[in-house]
């Protein structure tokens, strides 16, 4: 019987077994952030006790900084002292930061794999459920909480069950103005928000394989939509491409990555093959990210979505949801703030004007992005278009900081949750891709961003 | 934790994410402490802060120790505070057809436990606690059975747990204590691990 990738991986980490079920696992990288890693560190702190390898571990701020100005002291004073707090534990502890305003800072899940932190067959966790974006690389990364974080501070390992297997095959060409991100609104509107629950999953077929990168970590990154613990793609040449431009890499490395791919006749507990060229672009109805619907059905009551959630958005069932006004559009989030993302809204939007009453953030994934896109330009596109041009950070996506879409005002956004007041107290948010939002912007109605494509 | 004998609150509500049970604006402490009071508060509190008269929570008894919640309890983002606003309002106890992976790792992690019941089960069992507030269920983790008698109903489901994670619960043993034991083997694999 052949293994499946997340097997292999899991066997190489495995430092012993407990019980038939639950193994002892090494983890190789651990990203840390200041909201979800002050109560570990107090832990440390009060046992006495010492992060265990520090050089396994990165710390970025992200989830609670402001997106202007970052130059100047964070006006918030319960921010402020969560990213101080934050800058004394990563001292105390000896653990690289790259703080607000550090040239490498950003959100995280775009940081580890800009800086070739990340790298196929890790073992890789952060204390943000997130972290599965990481998976594009062929890693196993899942989100864990403060107590597991803390955990992984004192001994970088953890007690984990042994997971449950799944494939999800997506074969065949996607069509023209269908992008990474309505690949996966349309398989976690065919799961559900459950439907990977207590698996991992590998993410396969010919879309996959001619998915660019900084597409399959949008894919992977909402694995956790599907409630999978963590979601991968194998490794071939792009993914060694990528890698091999930020680091040097060995080729005996490069041969025992390779190795890891899933053997042509491994079993997965689950499989699921879905055809491609089904998927249109996508836009969430409900108030939960599997009620994406193609953007040119009718609005509908299904089992995924409930009346409460349509009630909370003020949509209706049989209404179009094309054409719903918006009232903002949040480009950014670990989903889709990366430099492809903002190249494809620029490409839609360039020379034209945003719709009057439509406020748009772009907010790049980390200052590299930022930077990237002021040496082409894209920059002045934004400003010219009428878009604010923020500093990296979540922002808009769990609206933590003051980027909040202000009670009842409708958002289309790039970010990853439709969740009632995720984007702010009584916030309606629709879930698309980069350009579906592009495109909206300029009408202020939820637009099909094929009529903006030659 | 052994046993648990208490009323329940139910919650006839799908896929509640923990956006919800504490949202993102009260994440902003340092510390573990004092998340209770704001345990479900967009649908808890009106926005002058008054207890909203529909909502579950302001409906039954508050010092219910067991939570009866719809499929799917827990998902979404990774946020340990939710477990410990659970914990620190006084919830021993969960009970649903499915939990998300993170959230029943951090229940687990702060003494709450995750009690997955069939979907019929739990439909019955949403129905009759709705209308019989006072009735209490019992919670008996040795055995692994959650039990209920009362004029129309007698419950008597068996759940599964982990058994290492059981042994812990009923220990009191913390998996960061297990794991800090094991540094010799751990400093061993990491010295001949090649990532
Ligand atoms: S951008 Fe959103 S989803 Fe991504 S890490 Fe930040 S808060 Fe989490």
């Amino acid at each position: 019987m052949g293994k499946t990738i997340i097997d292999k991986i899991w066997d190489q980490h495995k430092v012993k077994a407990v019980t038939n079920e639950v193994d002892v696992l090494f983890i190789d990288r651990h990203y840390i952030h200041e909201v979800t890693s002050p109560q570990a560190f107090n832990g440390l702190n009060q046992k006495g006790i010492k992060l265990r390898f520090p050089s396994r571990t990165t710390a970025v701020v992200d989830h609670n900084i402001p997106t202007k100005n970052q130059h100047l002291p964070i006006e918030n004073e319960q921010s402020r002292n969560q990213v101080e707090t934050l800058i004394d534990n990563c001292k105390t502890h000896g653990v690289e930061l790259f703080g607000i305003g550090h040239e490498k800072n950003g959100i995280v899940h775009v940081v580890g794999p800009e800086n070739g932190l990340t790298q196929p067959g890790m073992t890789i966790v952060c204390g943000d459920s997130h972290t599965s974006t990481h998976g594009a690389f062929g890693a196993i990364a899942f989100g864990i909480g403060t107590s597991q974080v803390e955990q992984v501070m004192a001994s970088q390992c953890l007690l984990l069950s042994r997971p449950k297997t799944m494939r999800v095959e997506v074969n065949g060409t996607l069509g023209k103005g269908v992008t990474a991100k309505d690949v996966a609104l349309f398989i976690i509107a065919e799961l559900g928000t459950e439907g990977a629950t207590g698996h991992f999953v590998e993410f396969s077929g010919s879309v996959f394989r001619n998915l660019s990168m900084e597409e399959r970590m949008t894919v992977c990154n909402m694995s956790i939509e599907m409630g999978a613990r963590g979601g991968l793609v194998g490794i071939d040449q792009s993914t060694i491409d990528y890698v091999s431009s930020k680091v040097g890499v060995s080729n005996e490395l490069k041969e025992y990555w390779k190795s890891l791919n899933s053997d042509v006749k491994a079993v997965f507990d689950k499989e699921i093959i879905l055809e491609g060229s089904n998927i249109q672009p996508m836009v969430t109805t409900g108030t939960s990210p599997d009620t994406g619907i193609n953007i040119t059905e009718k609005i509908s009551a299904s089992v995924r979505n409930s009346e409460k959630g349509l009630n909370y958005m003020g949509l209706h069932e049989s209404d179009s949801i094309m054409g719903t006004p918006i009232d903002y559009v949040f480009i950014g989030s670990c989903t889709n703030s990366r430099i492809e993302d903002l190249r494809q809204v620029a490409a839609i939007v360039d020379g034209r004007k945003k719709a009057n009453d439509v406020i748009v953030w772009v907010v790049p994934g980390s200052n590299e992005v930022r930077k990237q896109a002021c040496e082409e330009g894209l920059d002045r596109i934004f400003e010219n278009v009428g878009f604010e041009f923020r500093e990296p950070g979540c922002s808009a996506c769990l609206a933590m900081n003051e980027d909040k879409i202000p009670s009842g005002s409708v958002c289309i956004s790039t970010s990853n949750r439709n969740f009632e007041g995720r984007q702010g107290d009584g916030a309606k948010t629709i879930l698309a891709s980069p350009i579906t939002a592009a495109a909206s912007a300029l009408t202020g109605k939820v637009t099909d961003p094929r009529t903006y494509l030659n | 934790m052994k046993k648990i004998n208490s009323t329940a609150i139910v919650l006839n509500i799908e896929n509640i994410d923990t956006d919800q049970i504490i949202p993102a604006k009260f994440l902003k402490s340092t510390n573990r402490d004092g998340f209770g009071k704001h345990l479900f508060s967009n649908w808890r509190y009106d926005d002058e802060g008054n207890p909203k008269e529909d909502f579950a929570f302001n409906q039954f008894e508050s010092e219910s120790e067991i939570l009866i919640a719809g499929n799917n309890f827990g998902c979404g983002s990774s946020r340990e505070h939710a477990a410990w606003a659970i914990a620190d309002y006084g919830i021993k106890v969960i009970i649903s057809s499915q939990f998300a992976d993170i959230f029943k790792g951090n229940a687990l992690n702060n003494g709450v436990l995750p009690v997955e019941v069939s979907q019929d089960s739990l439909r019955v069992m949403m129905k009759y606690f709705s209308k019989h507030k006072s009735v209490k269920i019992q919670i008996d983790l040795e055995n692994q059975v959650l039990k209920a008698v009362d004029q129309d109903i007698v419950l008597h489901i068996n759940f599964d747990i982990d058994p290492l994670k059981k042994q812990f619960l009923m220990e009191g043993i913390s998996d960061i204590e297990y794991l800090i034991k094991q540094e010799k083997e751990i400093s061993k694999f990491e010295s001949t691990h090649k990532l």
